[in-house]
């Protein structure tokens, strides 16, 4: 019998570790917690494990390991899920087990909508891989030959002789077989008309745990003896406290100790701990109090502090405004805009932006002789693995990583510093610890989405279309959280719309523009994708409505451009769902003034996505969205109802930001701490109605997660500009007046 | 202090009356479904019943709760299956589900004094609940199901007599 892997174990250790020091135990809440960490069942030890994936207990239930975080996209359930379809298992005999960070797993990092992009065909093998030992297990059992065996809905028959056995009842047979090769297993996938849940779906695992509220996100670890802690940090990034009320903080009830984490100074600022002053307490609450309380007088002169986002917002556009370094040039530019004979520029901004997750930031740690276990809302086990070690001067495997529900992510739990922060605070204090960022440290001391400007200049020939093409893009790099002195877009940023944006022209020249870091940059949803997509889609409208071009019909012309040999495979596909888009809206019903209709398109995460978006301005400049339209080629689709909440979702996302968001800074300090300064979209303003269009396709699944985000500002503007003739070019669309008469 | 939530009584000797009733279910009572998300009242996320109506638990003392009837999504049904809960379902409304404890609550507030909300009576009593994933089309959708499911169970026999 093999010995069944818990990946947990170092839970239980650290409870007997803990029993044995004399602390208390609340088992009961420790068992209802690896309950669901152990999908709701304990793993049978008589269970068969053909790999890391996947235990079979002799009862028939199946215990499927999830590798990637779930934040909402549902993965927890759609990579299982895949697993259990080319095995013919039942999921209704499937629990689900979350996996801690380890490299055994290969990448875990839930980023770039890459789940099912790359863990799709690596499911099925695994899922096929087991179908095909317990077939041959029962053909042992039997003594006929495997091919004659046919494993169906968690039993395998034998058509022949019309024996069965259940999965459960193949798990001792099973485990002296051993498992074919990659190569034997590719050629035993079933067909695509074979599949039982891919392409079709099931519910979602976590659905009833959300709606009844036992759900387990980061901030409801709860361990014995476990001290709840709030941290003060710099509000200028690099800077560190002069003195703080240490006495006074102590003195408030239920706080429990104070503790100077050190402040990290100088760049690069990586994933690692920002430093602050911690206030460690008996309910979070005391915690937030005694940290009121510290009154912390900051030193002066931070290398940040004279950072400010009106000045820098200018200074971006001063940087486009003159030669940038030269990233990609084709064709004879000067020779092309000479022959043009039309011209038009714009520029477009668009601000700093904060990921808020409705959960924000927690993390819970503790540490002992053997190490460190750490429990936490992450994208990236592995990266909080790393970090922690590398934090607490740990070997690896020293660290422990678990994995709770994330409420929410979008990018910025991919970056692991506030479970640092519990770490070193576990460490200090020898006691479990449960960090919880509130609304204010989140918006105010995030990885932000960069602020950008950019400028577009086209020169045209007599049929509208364009023959010069330069594109200027400034905004301070995600390579600067890594590199010190990174101070200019970087290629990885660039590919993401700009280098690669779809319009046909022969001579094209990119530059990049200066533009240092003040704040953490980091990746948001759709990343770098957001602002170029509204730069190059809303430039498309311009030109479009500056020849008197329907926009859509201008679009078509500029993606397919001149080659005889016609567009490429990209344009082709995003040329498709931009008519799919099209023809599922009204768009060519003429409306009056204070109606529009805006479209957009863009290409990311190897998906493609076209939105026609509906906006009815009041005169008084009030805006509503009666509905919006959204195709998508995303490939082969693996959980058709996830895919369809995920472009649902974005679209509300891209709104939200499109319409209100901003983060701003003063003095180098960021000025938003809650929800009234940093708005996101409500309810009572949401869209109408949303539309998702989803092409059928049998090509490898793309991402899906984010390529939803990108096309939605633009196609708001371009609709705001079709129904008052009004071209927002600096986002947010709230700084401006959009009432008309 | 002695609080009573989801029918049951808990005395509190220890807790400091200014404390928000947000930190009281979760960091004591180990009530955690009640969720933190901004602590101004600005979000939704802790909304919980009190005496039927919708309250913010992240600002609200328990000082000024005792001998009232608090109910959090713990105690919204006994067995996970509240007309709006099953509507959840159905729809597959969450996403990453943070929010959306706060948001039945909400709804299922609304729907004890109003039944049968239209579109606008929705956007009133939901536009204090925020979602980050993007999930008010199916949030709107499930509310509507659920007023037209609890209707048809109320009066089964409607059709029979027309």
């Amino acid at each position: 019998m093999k010995q069944v892997p818990l990946p947990q174990l170092g839970r239980r250790e650290f409870l007997k570790s803990l029993a044995a020091g004399g602390g208390f135990v609340l088992a009961s809440r420790i068992d209802a917690m690896g309950a669901v960490f152990a999908g709701r069942a304990l793993l049978d030890p008589e269970s068969w494990a053909l790999h890391d994936f996947l235990w079979l207990a002799p009862s028939g239930a199946l215990t499927l390991l999830a590798h990637r975080s779930e934040m909402g996209t549902g993965i927890r359930t759609a990579l299982p899920m895949v697993v259990a379809d080319e095995m013919e298992a039942d999921w209704q005999r499937v629990t689900i087990q979350q996996a801690i960070g380890d490299s055994r797993y290969g990448d875990q990092n839930t980023d770039g909508s890459n789940s099912i992009r790359g863990n799709f065909e690596r499911m099925r093998r695994l899922g096929a891989a087991a179908r095909d030992v317990l077939e041959r297990a029962a053909a042992s059992i039997w003594r006929v030959e495997a091919s004659t065996c046919v494993a169906e809905n968690h039993q395998v028959k034998h058509p022949a002789s019309g024996r069965s056995l259940a999965f459960g009842e193949l798990v001792a047979a099973a485990q002296n077989i051993p498992p074919k090769s990659k190569t034997e297993i590719e050629s035993r996938l079933k067909q695509r008309k074979d599949w039982r849940y891919i392409g079709i779906g099931v519910e979602m695992f976590d659905v009833d745990s959300i709606v009844d509220g036992s759900a387990v996100f980061g901030g409801d670890i709860r361990l014995p003896n476990m001290l709840f802690a709030s941290i003060e940090r710099a509000p200028v990034l690099g800077g560190q406290a002069a003195s703080f009320d240490k006495a006074a903080a102590l003195a408030v009830t239920g706080v429990e100790q104070v503790i100077e984490l050190p402040f990290a100074t100088t760049e690069p600022f990586h994933f690692n701990a920002l430093g602050g002053i911690a206030v460690l307490a008996r309910n979070s609450w005391a915690a937030q109090k005694g940290r009121e309380a510290l009154h912390v007088i900051w030193q002066e002169g931070a290398a940040n502090s004279s950072y400010n986002s009106d000045s820098y917002h200018q200074a971006l556009l001063e940087s486009v405004r003159k030669e940038g370094q030269e990233t990609l040039a084709r064709g004879d530019l000067a020779a092309g805009f000479a022959a043009a004979s039309t011209r038009l520029a714009a520029e477009y901004t668009a601000p700093l932006l904060a990921h808020a997750c409705m959960e924000t930031p927690t993390a819970t740690a503790v540490v002992t002789a053997d190490g460190c276990e750490v429990w936490s809302p992450t994208q990236n086990p592995q990266a909080v693995q790393e970090t922690v070690a590398q934090t607490l001067g740990l070997p690896l495997k020293s660290v422990i990583a678990h994995v709770t529900l994330l409420g929410g992510g979008f990018g910025r739990k991919s970056k692991p510093d506030y479970a640092a922060e519990a770490a070193l605070l576990a460490r200090a204090t020898k006691r479990p610890v449960q960090v919880l960022w509130t609304r204010a440290d989140d918006l105010q001391h995030d990885y932000y989405h960069a602020v950008s400007a950019q400028r577009i200049e086209a020169g045209f020939n007599a049929e509208g279309m364009p023959v010069a093409w330069l594109q200027r893009a400034a905004y301070p790099s995600i390579g600067s959280t890594f590199a010190a002195g990174a101070n200019q877009p970087a290629g990885f940023e660039l590919s993401m719309g700009f280098h690669n944006n779809p319009i046909q022209v022969a001579a094209m020249r990119t530059e990049a523009g200066q533009a240092a870091a003040h704040v953490r940059i980091g990746w948001l949803r759709s990343v770098a994708n957001i602002q170029h997509a509204f730069a190059v889609s809303s430039f498309a409208d311009e030109v479009a409505h500056a020849g008197g071009q329907d926009p859509f019909q201008a679009w078509t012309k500029m993606l397919l451009g001149s080659d005889p040999k016609g567009p490429s495979k990209h344009n082709r596909r995003l040329l498709k769902v931009s008519a799919a888009a099209i023809a599922a809206s009204d768009w060519h019903t003429k409306r009056k003034r204070g109606h529009g209709l805006g479209f957009a398109a863009h290409h990311s995460f190897d998906a493609y996505v076209a939105v026609v978006i509906e906006v009815d301005i009041s005169t008084a400049g009030q805006i509503r969205i009666p509905r919006v339209d959204l195709a998508a080629d995303v490939g082969t689709i693996v959980h058709p109802d996830r895919v369809r909440a995920q472009m649902e979702g974005a679209v509300n996302f891209g709104l939200s930001q499109a319409l209100f968001g901003q983060i701003s800074a003063k003095n180098g300090a960021i000025v938003e701490n809650n929800f009234d300064g940093f708005r996101l979209m409500r309810l009572s303003e949401a869209p109408a109605q949303i539309h998702v269009h989803l092409s059928a396709s049998e090509g490898p699944p793309t991402g899906v997660g984010e390529p939803g985000v990108p096309p939605i500002a633009p196609a708001l503007c371009n609709a705001i500009f079709a129904a008052i003739g009004k071209r927002v070019r600096d986002l947010p669309v709230i700084q401006h007046d959009l009432s008309w008469i | 202090m002695r609080l009573t939530i989801n029918g049951t009584v808990h005395d509190l000797p220890d807790v400091d009356p200014q404390t928000p009733l947000l930190w009281v279910l979760r960091d004591i009572l180990q009530l955690t479904g009640t969720r933190y998300g901004c602590g101004k009242g600005l979000c939704g996320s802790c909304t919980v019943h009190l005496d039927g109506q919708p309250l913010r638990a992240c600002i609200t003392p328990v000082a000024q709760l005792e001998g009232r009837v608090i109910t959090t999504i713990e105690g919204l049904s006994s067995d996970g299956h509240h007309v709006l809960q099953d509507a959840w379902r159905a729809a597959q409304v969450p996403q990453c589900g943070f929010c959306q404890a706060g948001q039945l609550m909400s709804a299922a507030a609304l729907l004890e004094r109003n039944p049968q909300p239209n579109d606008s009576d929705i956007d009133e009593a939901l536009s204090g609940n925020l979602c980050r994933c993007g999930t008010y089309q199916r949030i709107r959708a499930a509310i509507h199901s659920a007023a037209q499911g609890a209707a048809n169970k109320a009066a089964p026999s409607e059709e029979a007599q027309r």
